[in-house]
């Protein structure tokens, strides 16, 4: 595997404490005053010349929000969170929509490409020529406001709806009201609710009837305002028929207070749509001593609406202080499939608290889980996950399989299913295992020549092949990468 | 979701705290009562929002306390004495009825050299230090089951097994409930097992069918180093009984522990097995089988605490599900930071022959250690058609095939009973529950 020899030297060439997306853009933006109050909500509803309905559903949920407190049930330690000392809104200062990349902040797209996203088309058309990759368009995310979306025109021509969601409130609304906490309702859960308060921007995806979505689409998310938190708000439709695979990435500055970020996340298959959705979070894990990093709490959950269709997760998290997120699906509709393929890896002083639930309603449906967990330092990594099966969802079938590896003794690596079946026809099995590198694996290896790091990011990468194969290509290249920076520092 | 949910004491809670506030106190125990009591009286019965009782909600499925029974009468006694199960093991018997302990259906004669079993009360006269060695098995936090029992500390046997001493008769504890009249019960069973001792500790517990009785057990074990202890237990209570029952252990260096649960009986069931490898290189076995029939809810909970290096454990649980039952199964593998090389390995299978059974599946692990194996699975589903057919294909009628695999199915679980005569007695009692279940 030439990668991982690649892998390796990159992770030589890093120190311990070094997060490659940690640098921080100067760009003069604009806030929301700091604190929540109703006030708040109704700034950032203004700021986004939201229709009326809007700006009542996000009151409901503010009202609803400051009754709820938060959940405590998860095995991470959270220093105390002020929610009056953060910024709720913060954008970067430009004139109104830009129609073209030549009118963004020149500061901005420099961001961008230090981050290696491609904005500019035309350079990213150059690549595919010599690289022969496949197309990506982006939706780019800044602190709270989308910033740039590209192949808008191309998108245009299939009938897909790509854009931020504010742009989807205005243009779409009918889409928006329709589906917008159908899956996650508005009090679903503290964080959620919060998030439906005051979440200031997203992706929206609408893919119609029948239509195979001609490109990978991408969002990417990066907070860079301190004390602000991020929520964003990410909904996709695939109507009938229809297939979208949609990639996200995350990172935000190294700073030493914890930030916030609480996204939700719905998608909506129809009868018959498929939609791959993956994720590469990279949020600021924290410096070496567990001061800083990001606060990620969110909630995102598919709802396999129509019959025989199906909803993938895909997720490498190696970023984040602390995550707490449980990528759901609800198998609806008959025969509908759902799948979550998971590596979710902590060093340092990382929290991971994560996994999925797949709900069983329709009959016939089947959900397959794929999750390595992989510790290291002295974090704590956690795998929680729920299947169950309803009376009437005759014929469930679900595998789960989660795998959990040990690197250091300080770490700590667990396992919390519940696997609920309330129907005799479904067959549900569970398989999980903990253990660490095998001192003959590591042996075998360095009999061979490599050193303790390079066997170790070699036997890493075939413990996570499973679920990589799952990621987009360009992805999984990426992922690899940062599976075996996310581990610097944890041999020796 | 999460607003505070204040709760409002229950009827059962409240007769609870009545009627064991008002036992008579005594002695060195006194206590030990009282502090169970007032914990009880603030926590409460545990709800679905307890974590550990997520699926058995005994809020709801005890709305009452039975009245405390009365000790036994003549015709108790006589009732009891037809009515054990298990009878022909070879055992030295020890009999409670109705919670009380029954001297002329237990023999205590000719006890094995380095054996001595005593009432609690005796025991209690004898060493003061008792108190002390109970309260130091309990579970690691508050539990409803082990306050209640304590809170009603009164009956009960010890069993002290001397340092060295080979016990090869089988002693069989009997918890037997006569009558007609529903009434709660309570038993306390204390077994000390020395250094390189051996032994073999039976319990059961059975009662009147159509009787809405309610018990609480604890047995608790000490296994000092090297010793070797078997625990086999039969719970087969009336049909519309409530068993509460706790198996608290704690195992010494070097010790050998196995245990067995076949649960067949009470309308609902808990079983809770907090089990400490709190020494080196412990070999632990923990198993059971479960078949349910018609509304049953049977809750088997497991903590398994590896605290030492070393230490292996196996647990393996089959529950058979027909009808409307209910199964729970939550078995917790703990391995803490000094337990390195511990190999632990779970798994609980279910098997769904009713349309509307249910089964939940909760195993968990919790890893502080590196250098360790440990796994767990959970499978749930129902008979292999692909296997019926081939049965029937051979002319096996549609129960006998059914049968077959059910049996060969739970008699895994069975199977982990060394000692022979129990093992044959455990199968034969699972194998009268597979006679007389109907096919549909």
């Amino acid at each position: 595997m030439p990668a991982v020899q690649e892998t390796v030297e990159r992770v030589k060439s890093i120190d311990v404490d070094q997060y490659k997306y940690g640098f921080e853009t100067k760009i003069e933006s604009d806030r929301a005053p700091k604190g929540l109050d109703e006030s708040t909500v109704r700034f950032i509803s203004a700021k986004k010349n939201e229709p009326e309905w809007l700006l009542e559903w996000r009151l409901e949920a503010f009202r609803r929000w400051k009754t709820m407190s938060e959940p405590d049930w998860a095995r991470v330690k959270i220093n105390p969170i002020d929610y009056q000392d953060l910024y709720y809104y913060s954008a970067p200062k430009t004139t109104a929509g830009p129609k073209s990349l030549a009118e963004v902040d020149p500061e901005l797209l420099k961001t961008y490409e230090k981050l290696g996203i491609p904005l500019r088309e035309q350079e990213m058309l150059a690549g595919v020529a010599v690289e022969g990759r496949s197309k990506v368009a982006v939706d780019a995310v800044f602190d709270s406001v989308s910033v740039v979306t590209t192949f808008q025109e191309e998108l245009k021509k299939a009938g897909v709806i790509f854009g931020s969601i504010s742009e989807a409130v205005k243009n779409h609304p009918e889409l928006v009201r329709k589906y917008l906490g159908s899956v996650v309702p508005v009090t679903d859960n503290f964080f959620a609710t919060l998030n439906s308060a005051v979440f200031s921007d997203g992706s929206f995806v609408y893919i119609p009837k029948g239509v195979r979505c001609p490109m990978e689409l991408s969002t990417y998310f990066r907070i860079n305002e301190r004390n602000t938190g991020q929520f964003e708000r990410t909904l996709i439709i695939a109507d009938e028929g229809a297939y979208v695979s949609y990639l996200e990435g995350c990172t935000a500055p190294q700073r030493d207070e914890n930030q916030l970020h609480a996204a939700v996340v719905e998608l909506v298959a129809l009868e018959g749509a498929e939609i791959k959705y993956s994720t590469v979070q990279n949020w600021y894990p924290g410096d070496s001593a567990g001061k800083g990093g990001i606060y990620n709490f969110v909630t995102k959950r598919g709802d396999c609406r129509g019959n025989n269709s199906k909803i993938s997760w895909t997720q490498v998290e190696t970023g984040s202080a602390i995550t707490w997120k449980y990528p759901s699906c609800i198998l609806r509709g008959d025969n509908s499939q759902g799948e979550f393929y998971s590596i979710a890896i902590s060093n340092g002083h990382q929290q991971v608290d994560s996994g999925t639930k797949m709900i069983h309603l329709g009959k016939n449906t089947s959900s397959r889980i794929i999750s390595k967990g992989i510790a290291a330092g002295v974090s704590q990594n956690t795998y929680r996950g729920q299947v169950s099966a309803h009376r009437k969802a005759s014929n469930a079938r679900n595998f789960t399989n989660c795998d959990s590896l040990l690197i250091g003794d300080k770490c700590g690596a667990h396992t919390t299913p519940y696997i609920e079946a309330k129907n005799s026809s479904a067959v549900f099995e569970h398989e999980a295992t903990t253990s660490k590198i095998s001192d003959e694996m590591l042996f075998y290896c360095r009999q061979r020549g490599l050193s303790a790091e390079e066997a170790v990011a070699l036997v890493v990468n075939g413990f996570v092949k499973d679920v990589l194969q799952h990621l987009p290509m360009e992805f999984a290249v990426e992922a690899q990468k940062l599976i075996a920076i996310s581990l610097e520092g944890s041999v020796g | 979701m999460n607003a505070e949910v204040k709760m409002m004491r229950t009827a059962a809670e409240t007769q609870y705290a009545d009627a064991l506030g008002s036992l008579p106190a005594t002695g060195a125990i006194r206590d030990l009562r009282a502090k169970a009591l007032s914990d009880f009286i603030e926590k409460g019965l545990p709800h679905r929002r307890v974590e550990e009782w997520k699926y058995t909600d005994l809020r709801v499925l005890m709305r009452e306390m039975a009245p405390l029974a009365d000790r036994p009468d003549a015709s108790a006694i006589a009732e009891a004495k037809k009515n054990g199960v298990l009878a022909n093991i070879g055992a030295r018997e020890i009999t409670f009825v109705n919670g009380a302990f029954a001297a002329e259906l237990s023999n205590l004669k000719g006890l094995e050299k380095g054996l001595s079993i005593s009432t609690l009360a005796d025991a209690l006269a004898k060493d003061p230090m008792l108190p002390q060695l109970l309260a130091g098995l309990n579970p690691s936090k508050y539990d409803a089951v082990y306050a209640l029992n304590t809170a009603a500390l009164n009956e009960g046997v010890v069993i002290d097994v001397a340092a060295g001493a080979q016990i090869t008769k089988p002693i069989h504890i009997r918890h037997i409930v006569t009558g007609t009249k529903p009434v709660s019960v309570f038993g306390r069973v204390f077994v000390k097992a020395g250094k390189k001792s051996q032994a073999t500790i039976v319990q059961s517990h059975s009662g009147p069918d159509a009787v809405a009785y309610q018990t609480n057990t604890v047995l608790q074990l000490s296994v000092a180093d090297d010793a070797e202890l078997d625990v086999v237990r039969v719970q087969a209570e009336g049909d519309k009984a409530i068993h509460l029952s706790m198996m608290i252990g704690a195992a010494g260096a070097k010790s050998r522990f196995r245990s067995f649960t076949l649960t067949t009986g009470a309308s609902v069931s808990r079983h809770t097995v907090p089990f400490a490898f709190a020494g080196k290189d412990i070999r632990a076995s923990i198993s059971g089988a479960t078949l349910l029939r018609h509304k049953q809810h049977a809750d088997m909970t497991l903590e398994v605490d590896h605290a030492l290096p070393g230490g292996e454990s196996r647990e393996l649980f089959k529950t058979v599900l027909d009808d409307e039952t209910k199964g729970v199964f939550q078995g917790l593998i703990i391995v803490r930071p000094d337990a390195q090389k511990t190999d632990g390995r779970m798994m609980s299978a279910a098997l769904l022959l009713g349309e509307s059974a249910e089964m939940d599946n909760k195993p968990e692990l919790e890893i502080f250690a590196d250098d360790v194996q440990c796994a767990h699975g959970a499978t749930t589903g129902a008979l292999d058609d692909d296997l019926m057919f081939y049965l029937r294909a051979r002319g096996i009628p549609k129960k006998e095939a059914e049968s077959l695999l059910i049996q060969s199915f739970f008699g895994e679980a069975i199977e982990q009973i060394e000692n022979e005569k129990i093992r044959d007695a455990v199968m034969l009692r699972a194998g009268k529950w597979l006679a007389e279940r109907s096919v549909k």
